[in-house]
């Protein structure tokens, strides 16, 4: 490697090293930077003439001192070493091993930052996943190759769904799990612990690739770390033929890692100081999801973020929102009233559903089912809210019954315990509970069929 | 393409997508390579010898003093048989072929011609067409069969006109042989082929500009029932995420009765794109019963591609509209996001150090979105013949919020507005376009194409159902202050009617098979249908009969579901149903009748 080192450092602020005078330096290229205690810190090169190179430390420019700095650019972009031996390890955002065991020895090397794929090379996702939770698995349902985030915020139990979805998916008649790959960004050592124990309890350890990054770790490796991840994935999926499950928390943090950095940078912010990049930045991460024509495996991807004051409306899941196919929403209201997993179903959608369910996949009756439950809930919601004002008693019967109805689908429907793993055909045979409390007259989503075979009250 | 008398540089600065290129003499908008993979990319401003180059695909490991050259022309597309069917990326590279010789993933560097130089066209002069005869941009020479539904006609591209000098005799041609020769008024002779190359950034001329006069029918009830859009006019679809932009712009690209159909993926999903490509074969046009790929064009710069490819996406796609407008069609362009677009313009300008002037976008966001959607409109072509892009942009604001610069600027520049809710679509009521913030300014002339093709009373029905909809929301909001009780009998008889309109009518499923297209003579019989049992209804409550006893009908749960029992070809039968259920209102009518005539 024929690297070149330079003590031209020029300025250092804000996670941000210039140096002078150095030529012919590749954009995106990788450097090591030697302090003056003699600590090796990397960087990546982010804009580059001959007069000036501006680099960008991971490990941040504290106690950076410009005459002793030593640049070293090692001509090439920032890579992964990839084996099959990266099941069952610990990485930084670096790709380093976090697990005090060797780094992986591999001539096989990956930029991080691939190209996108090609939408004639896409397949459309289709194969139905069993989650086992019945507000997913009926309602928004989760495919093979999807791209499904969970909105969450503090406090709320998102790292124990996500555990959940970790623990029970499968497809529904074949019993092969899924290899995973798990990415922490600014995590806390509880939430680390708790996944790491989450793994090793239900012995799936050995099939699982941790990137992890604690919250008192560098922000500028959470914006690698995401990378590293994805293209250990790729490798699973693309290469090795396995179908991969990509969980990845908290991107809250990832996305504040990348405003800070930005605004270092001085550029324009769009809204809330984030920068107008922010949605192609995300797209980069959450496209990498997906099947790919004559590939045997798959990468699904399940973000997990927190919505900054429970705003859904806030940048980071807005525009995830915008890239996601679907999203799966916490609600505060429903954590409080006790009920797990809390999954609030009005605004949690899922857009690939409809080519996954049904007649061959699921069972004929799901997609009406789904939408009747959908409609009778929105239903019921405005006749709790019409009840908070003027009294239940005021209520007619027609609308008691909605308000009966709601009460059910959160006690029975959305509850369930943390190891409760309803099979598609329990959740669906729930929900005909649920709707033969109904006449099937008020039933119009379901067709005359549906109700005749399932309904309870018509024989 | 000729290399010699490329201009040869190096690079100075890379910054992202922006890079400094050394390289006298290159123009403004000059098309340029740069570094040794030859990456595409585009000069946007002059400064002395520098220039700096917007670069379409990702520049890492690029280096200062790598070699530029310049194309020595601006960003153009190819215009001629082979365009239909396919899938391009936002600077016209086929993603098929690239698929086929580079595997999953986009190469760099990489481009292949937009239309394959080895296929053979079956070409047909135009009979009128003989040599010394003079002749005119955009004539047409002849035609081939482009695919089973589309007749692709060759024209003379827009810089030549003169003296027609020879013509091909029908025949099997490449693109590269030349069909015709033409004779300009310098003297210069043209060979012509069976394309032509023109640049994306510069509209397509045309004679003059006609008023819409026909609606573009999409199927889709509350689209041309409720807020017509014109053929040849501009529309915006407004939403928060999630709330079915994508799939209002799928279901126009798949039903509505337009000649060919142009759909950009700018800046969103790749699978929504697949989506497209896996489904468009199976479905056929209701019109010409051939597969909606026959028809159907996509432009993809999807959300991870570079985003300097998706400010081209839509200037590309708008071109080849133009151009099949000019060979006299009625082209529809889908463009799903134009916020994407706007937020790449932002970008760029970001990285010049332009002066932002509302949350980051640059001051020329305004006029850029104008101009492009000024590229909309029925026109008399150079040849004479009729044609018309219509343009429908879907808009993503932030955070839903519709004051946000690119949806204000784009509800200034459009006709029609179709603004979809959150509300809506969280309780599943799709399409979830809002009634109320939605508009259409042509109305007036739809209705005289519905009263003269389908029924006199479109315009009267129409208001009827917004009025009712108008009367549900206030009394709602009655009802959530003082409860159900405080309205008359008619008042909820005005619910129930609202109710049904908006099962019946309005919802309208696009994953049922029947639902998911209503011909107009479908939707103003269901339309009429409901308005009628309604007006039943109402003279009964004058009567005397409890509204318990009319929404406990069982008719009423027949009526909602007629719009997925009834297909577009089943008017007879919606016909006899309608019969039958204003019967079941005739036998109450004439039992109270009878009651009130006998004292009790
Ligand atoms: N007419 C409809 N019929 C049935 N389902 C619909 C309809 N419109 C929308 N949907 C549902 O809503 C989902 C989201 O719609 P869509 O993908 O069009 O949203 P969008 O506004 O384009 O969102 P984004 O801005 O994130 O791209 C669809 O996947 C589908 O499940
Ligand atoms: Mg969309």
């Amino acid at each position: 490697m024929s690297a070149k080192e330079y003590r031209t450092a020029s300025s250092a602020r804000g996670g941000l090293l210039t140096v002078a005078n150095v030529p012919n330096i590749a954009f995106g290229d990788r450097v090591h930077i030697r302090d003056q205690q003699g600590n090796t810190r990397n960087g990546q090169v982010i804009r580059s003439s001959d007069e000036e190179v501006l680099i960008q430390v991971f490990e941040g420019t504290s106690e950076l001192d410009l005459e002793s700095t030593w640049v070293r650019f090692l001509d090439e972009p920032v890579e992964i070493a990839l084996s099959p031996e990266i099941l069952g390890r610990i990485f930084n955002g670096l790709g380093e091993p976090r697990d005090y065991r060797p780094p992986i020895v591999s001539s096989l090397r990956r930029s991080i930052s691939a190209a996108a794929f090609n939408p004639a090379a896409r397949t459309y996702p289709k194969e139905f996943i069993q989650t086992g939770i019945s507000t997913i698995d009926g309602l928004n349902s989760l495919v093979r190759g999807q791209k499904l985030p969970i909105f969450s915020a503090s406090g709320l139990p998102h790292n124990r769904l996500a555990a959940q979805i970790v623990r029970q998916a499968k497809l529904p008649d074949d019993d092969s799990r899924f290899s995973v790959v798990f990415a922490a960004m600014g995590v806390s050592y509880a939430d680390a612990r708790f996944f790491q124990e989450e793994f090793a309890s239900s012995g799936v350890l050995g099939n699982v690739v941790m990137f992890v990054n604690m919250a008192d770790d560098p922000p500028v490796e959470r914006l690698t770390l995401p990378r590293m991840a994805l293209t250990a994935a790729e490798y699973l999926a693309f290469d090795l033929d396995r179908h991969v499950l990509v969980v990845m928390t908290d991107m809250t943090h990832y996305a504040e890692a990348l405003r800070e950095v930005a605004t270092a940078k001085g550029d324009v912010p769009a809204r809330k100081g984030y920068p107008g990049y922010l949605y192609s930045d995300l797209a980069e991460i959450y496209e990498r999801s997906g099947r790919i024509k004559d590939r045997h495996g798959s990468i699904t991807l399940v973000p997990v973020l927190s919505m900054p004051s429970d705003d859904i409306t806030h940048p980071i899941p807005d525009l995830t929102g915008y890239i996601t196919e679907g999203q799966i929403v916490l609600s505060r209201e429903l954590h409080n009233q006790g009920i797990y997993p809390p999954v609030h179903i009005s605004p949690s959608l899922s857009r690939l559903m409809k080519d996954g369910i049904g007649k061959d996949f699921t069972r004929e009756d799901h997609p009406h089912v789904s939408n009747q439950l959908y409609a009778l809930y929105a239903r019921a919601l405005e006749t709790r809210n019409l009840a908070s004002i003027i009294g239940a008693d005021e209520l007619s019967t027609r609308d008691r019954r909605y308000l009966e109805f709601a009460d059910a689908f959160e006690n029975r429907f959305v509850r369930q315990s943390e190891d409760e793993d309803r099979s598609i055909e329990e959740t669906l045979n729930l929900s005909w509970d649920l709707l033969s409390t109904f006449p099937s007259q008020a039933l119009t989503r379901v067709n005359e069929t549906e109700i005749a075979k399932y309904h309870r009250q018509s024989v | 393409m000729n290399t010699i008398s490329n201009k040869k540089g190096k690079i100075k600065d890379i910054n992202g997508p922006i890079v400094t290129i050394e390289l006298p003499g290159v123009q403004n908008g000059e098309q340029v390579r740069i570094g040794s993979l030859g990456l595409y990319g585009e000069v946007i401003s002059l400064e002395g010898n520098e220039a700096l180059a917007q670069i379409y695909e990702s520049t890492e490991m690029v280096r200062p003093g790598e070699p530029v050259e310049g194309l020595g022309h601006p960003l153009s597309v190819e215009l001629g048989p082979g365009l239909i069917g396919g899938i391009f990326d936002g600077v016209q590279r086929p993603l098929e072929a690239m698929f086929l010789k580079a595997g999953d993933q986009i190469p760099r560097g990489l481009s292949p011609l937009p239309l394959d130089r080895d296929k053979t066209w079956h070409f047909v002069p135009s009979e009128n067409l003989e040599p010394n005869m003079p002749i005119i941009n955009g004539a047409v020479l002849g035609k081939v069969q482009e695919t089973e539904t589309v007749e692709h006609r060759i024209l003379v591209p827009p810089n030549i006109s003169g003296e027609l000098i020879e013509l091909a005799p029908e025949g099997d041609y490449h693109l590269e042989e030349s069909i015709g020769q033409v004779r300009d008024q310098q003297g210069e002779i043209h060979h012509l082929k069976l394309y032509h190359r023109w640049p994306v950034r510069r509209p397509r001329p045309y004679q003059s500009r006609d008023n819409g006069i026909e609606p573009l029918i999409t199927g889709q009830r509350i689209l041309d029932t409720f807020f017509p859009l014109l053929k040849g006019s501009k529309c915006a679809v407004p939403g928060p995420f999630g709330a079915g932009k994508t799939v209002v712009q799928h279901q126009v690209a798949r039903w509505a009765n337009a000649d060919i159909v142009i759909y950009v993926g700018c800046g969103e999903r790749g699978n929504e794109l697949v989506d497209v490509l896996d489904s468009f074969p199976k479905l056929k046009d209701p019109y010409t019963g051939r597969p909606l790929m026959d028809r159907t064009l996509l432009i993809a710069n999807t959300s991870n591609m570079p985003v300097v490819a998706r400010e081209a996406s839509i200037y590309v796609g708008i071109t080849i509209a133009e151009y099949y407008r000019d060979q006299g069609y009625d082209v529809v362009m889908l463009a799903d996001s134009t916020s994407r677009w706007a937020e790449a313009l932002r970008e760029v300008s970001g990285r010049l150090g332009q002066m932002p002037v509302e949350e980051g976008y640059p001051a020329y966001l305004a006029s850029r979105l104008a101009a492009f959607y000024e590229r909309a409109g029925r026109v008399d072509t150079m040849d004479s013949g009729k044609g018309s892009v219509t343009l429908i942009g879907a808009v993503s604001p932030p955070g839903g919020d519709f004051s946000e610069p690119v949806t204000s600027h784009t509800k200034e520049i459009i006709q029609t507005f179709w603004a979809l809710s959150k509300e809506l679509a969280d309780a599943r009521h799709y399409p979830a376009i809002d009634w109320v913030d939605s508009f259409s300014a042509d109305v007036s002339t739809a209705a005289e194409w519905w009263h003269e093709n389908i029924d006199r009373g479109w315009e009267k029905r129409r208001s009827q159902a917004l009025g009712m909809l108008a009367r549900d929301a206030e009394l709602s909001r009655i009802v959530n202050l003082v409860g159900p009780e405080a309205l008359s009998s008619a008042q909820r008889w005005v619910l129930e009617g609202a109710a049904l309109i908006k099962e019946g009518v309005l919802q309208q499923s696009a994953l049922d098979p029947v639902d998911t297209f209503s011909s107009p003579e479908k939707q103003f019989m269901l339309l009429d249908l409901i308005l009628s049992v309604y007006d039943a209804g109402a003279d009964l409550i004058e009567l005397g009969v409890p509204v318990q006893e009319l929404s406990e009908m069982s008719v009423l749960a027949r009526l909602r579901r007629c719009k997925e029992l009834y297909d577009s070809n089943q008017i007879e039968q919606l016909k006899a149903f309608r019969e039958e259920a204003l019967n079941d209102f005739k036998e109450i009518h004439s039992e109270y009748a009878q009651r009130g005539e006998q004292p009790a």
